[in-house]
């Protein structure tokens, strides 16, 4: 084999619970308490992130998104995750994370404006314990790490309740960068509360993840002298149950943990992108037939678990959820210019006061406002794929 | 000097991009193009569309997603004789590089006086007005300007795109190659047979009798046509387009202004501590008796990019312009 698709290829480490039949078997390591109810919730929330994951695609392509970051296929990886977390926990993003922005309490609307052009986000990150989504990749994980140190200096760790950690997410690239490399050697070398949870969606743009390493990414690790765990990350029993025992491991003072959710990016990379330039369609078949949701599906079906009124029950849900964050994007208003000036320091400067006054000013000028900016911008909106 | 393209044909500015990197790496088997996603996908602007296909994945590496290790192994490859052009995807994204280029790139042929040359182009996508997200629309030809050992340059056109990118290649300095995202898709003339020698300098772009203009890279179409709009409101704007940013050339600025009496500078890069800042300065200095009003500056505010449904607000506008224009002559 060559040395680069080990990479790649599920190995016998993996992590899983639930078969893509959907039967149900207990890890030793990693055990979990299966009750109906957290299967139905799991499933819940899965089709829910899907259908306004699915409507926010929709969205872009008739004009009002500029973007949208699909996360098609990673339901499982992001809900166990996202499930494993307590309310005092915090929780590091980058910006496909809707799944666990949901997990956290954020109403998926109040992701759109990102998306729309009108904010940077608009929940408190401080409050749901859910940082804004970052866009650099790989700064949130050192941003974690120095939370998670926080945590520790705060003697947050323990047996009880009130004991708390930090898991920050990123994607197979991201382990390319600097940042993620120092994160690691700071998280070990401070034996931070940390979980890495890399998201191993086996392509970053148009990049495959041999082109960033040679060997499985949890396994890198043990280079930093922590716990490595590959999960199948289309499974999401077996994504929580890792995720609770990470978690757990540094809540009680022994973190740091890298979980590889190893799963697939079953959409474009955003709108902006053009997969069928880099992908085979045969790829993006087989992983088809590992869908996170349908596994679900089976396991609640076959066990006589939940029957199609319980299934259309959620789709229902699933749909109105779709039609209010459809209708909340389509109201949402653009701000006025003011909100260039506001917050760029924690009180205004007089510099700015005198700019933002100018501006205003220059604004009055005009009998309608809206001729101020003359150059169209949408005109050239068709542009950055990225 | 041949070339893949017809001669004055028109094209966009991305495919003379195209033409100049395929143009150089055709002469000079030195050449080579690195960077996120530049090979199979031909880069998310498809600057490198079609490289890989014509010149192997020995001369078009698509890296792994790390901007240090992009910059920061070209300057070995270069060290080893080649000539990198690397992309850095977005503006926004130059910063996890940032430390190799100030550190490493800016200083090698002084630190070796001369032993090492670093012919190291490095292509950035600059500017907004595309309505990206964050990170995706920011200025920053500012912060290497500052560094002395660089060469600073932003192309406006498409004919100086391909002018000018080749003779950044041709270059034994590095290069911080800026290219103005929203004009990609702008088309012009472009002819491959001229020599690429003077692209370097700043050239005017418009006689002028009343007020001297200035600007560079995505702002200039903007100025151009507020330029043709003060022309029938009677005002006669005489143009300049920068080109190189770093060094600056600013003596047809200066005897402009001699002539004018007014300077207006047009970026759309934060105002403080920027290139604006830094040519009114130098005009002051050179001509202070011929100016009969400050130099006046339209600019980006000194604020982070805004969300993209504001840029128009942020960004120098036609208006913007004619208004600074007007209080520029009428002070
Ligand atoms: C520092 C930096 N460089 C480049 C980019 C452009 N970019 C955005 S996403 C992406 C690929 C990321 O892949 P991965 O880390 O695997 O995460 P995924 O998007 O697949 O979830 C790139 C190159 C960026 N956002 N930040």
């Amino acid at each position: 084999m060559i040395a680069g698709l080990r990479a790649i290829n599920a190995s016998p480490n993996l992590v899983s619970m639930l078969s893509p039949e959907g039967v149900l078997s207990q890890h030793p390591d990693f055990p979990l308490e299966v009750t109906t109810d957290l299967v139905k919730s799991l499933y819940r929330d899965m089709c829910l992130v899907r259908r306004f994951d699915r409507e926010g695609n929709a969205l872009q392509r008739q004009g009002q998104l500029g973007l949208w970051v699909p996360l098609l296929g990673q339901e499982a990886a992001q809900i166990g995750a996202g499930r494993a977390l307590r309310s005092a926990d915090m929780a590091f993003p980058s910006y496909r994370e809707h799944g666990i922005a949901w997990c956290r309490g954020v109403d998926p609307t109040e992701l759109l404006g990102i998306f729309r052009g009108i904010d940077f986000g608009t929940w408190n990150p401080a409050e749901k314990k859910f940082n804004n989504y970052c866009i650099v990749i790989g700064n949130q994980v050192l941003n974690a790490v120095g939370y998670a140190m926080g945590q520790k200096l705060d003697g947050v760790l323990g047996d009880d309740d009130a004991a708390e950690a930090t898991m920050t997410f990123f994607g197979d690239g991201a382990t390319s960068q600097g940042d993620v490399h120092e994160a690691m050697v700071f998280g070990a070398a401070f034996n931070a509360p940390v979980v890495f949870y890399c998201q191993n969606n086996q392509w970053a743009i148009s990049e495959p993840v041999e082109k960033q390493t040679r060997v499985p990414l949890f396994a890198r690790a043990a280079a930093y002298g922590i716990p490595g765990i590959r999960v199948d990350g289309n499974d999401v029993l077996a994504c929580l149950a890792v995720s609770e025992w990470a978690m757990n491991e540094c809540r009680t003072g022994n973190g740091p943990v890298m979980i590889e959710a190893f799963t697939y990016r079953m959409d474009a990379h955003t709108t902006s992108d053009d997969p069928s330039r880099y992908r085979l369609a045969d790829e993006t078949q087989a992983w088809k037939l590992l869908d996170p949701i349908e596994r679900v599906k089976a396991y609640l079906a076959r066990n006589g678990l939940a029957d199609a009124t319980y299934f259309d029950e959620v789709q229902a849900e699933a749909d109105e959820l779709a039609a209010r964050f459809r209708k909340h994007c389509i109201e949402l208003e653009s701000p006025g210019p003011e909100r260039i000036f506001s917050k760029v320091y924690a009180e205004q400067t007089q510099q700015l006061r005198d700019q933002e006054a100018a501006y205003l000013e220059y604004l009055d000028g005009f009998v309608d406002p809206e001729i101020s900016s003359t150059e169209s911008v949408a005109g050239a909106q068709a542009g950055a794929r990225s | 000097m041949t070339s893949t393209a017809p001669n004055n044909s028109t094209m966009t500015l991305a495919k003379a991009l195209n033409t100049a990197l395929r143009d150089s790496m055709a002469e000079d088997n030195k050449v080579l193009m690195m960077g996120e996603d530049v090979g199979k996908l031909g880069g998310v602007f498809r600057i490198t569309d079609g490289l890989l296909k014509d010149f192997g994945e020995h001369r078009v590496m698509d890296t792994p997603l790390a901007e240090s290790g992009i910059v920061g192994t070209a300057v070995g490859l270069a060290m080893r004789g080649y000539r990198p052009i690397v992309e850095i995807q977005f503006d926004g994204f130059v910063f996890p590089g940032f430390d190799q280029i100030v550190s490493q790139v800016a200083k090698v042929t002084y630190r070796s006086q001369g032993a090492w040359k670093m012919p190291l182009v490095i292509r950035i996508p600059f500017g907004g007005g595309i309505g990206a997200v964050e990170h995706h629309s920011e200025s920053p030809e500012s912060f290497f300007c500052h560094i002395a050992g660089l060469r600073v340059m932003a192309c406006s056109n498409a004919s100086d795109g391909y002018h000018m990118l080749r003779q950044a290649i041709a270059l034994d300095d590095p290069v911080v190659f800026f290219e103005p995202k929203r004009r990609y898709w702008e088309k012009g003339l472009v002819d491959v047979t001229a020599t690429s020698e003077h692209s370097l300098r700043t050239v005017l772009r418009r006689t002028g009798t009343d007020c001297t203009v200035v600007s560079y890279g995505p702002s200039m179409a903007v100025v151009l046509a507020a330029a043709a709009a003060a022309e029938t409101e009677g005002r006669s704007l005489e143009v300049f387009d920068l080109r190189s940013l770093s060094p600056l050339d600013l003596d047809p600025v200066v005897e402009s202004v001699r002539k004018t009496g007014h300077l207006v500078v047009v970026s759309e890069a934060p105002r403080e501590a920027s290139i604006t800042s830094e040519i009114a300065a130098r005009v002051t200095e050179e001509a202070f008796y011929s100016l009969q009003a400050p130099v006046i500056r339209v600019a980006g505010f000194d604020t982070p990019y805004p969300p993209s449904r504001l840029e128009a607000d942020y960004l120098p506008s036609l208006d913007k312009v004619l208004e600074a224009v007007d209080r520029c002559v009428g002070f």
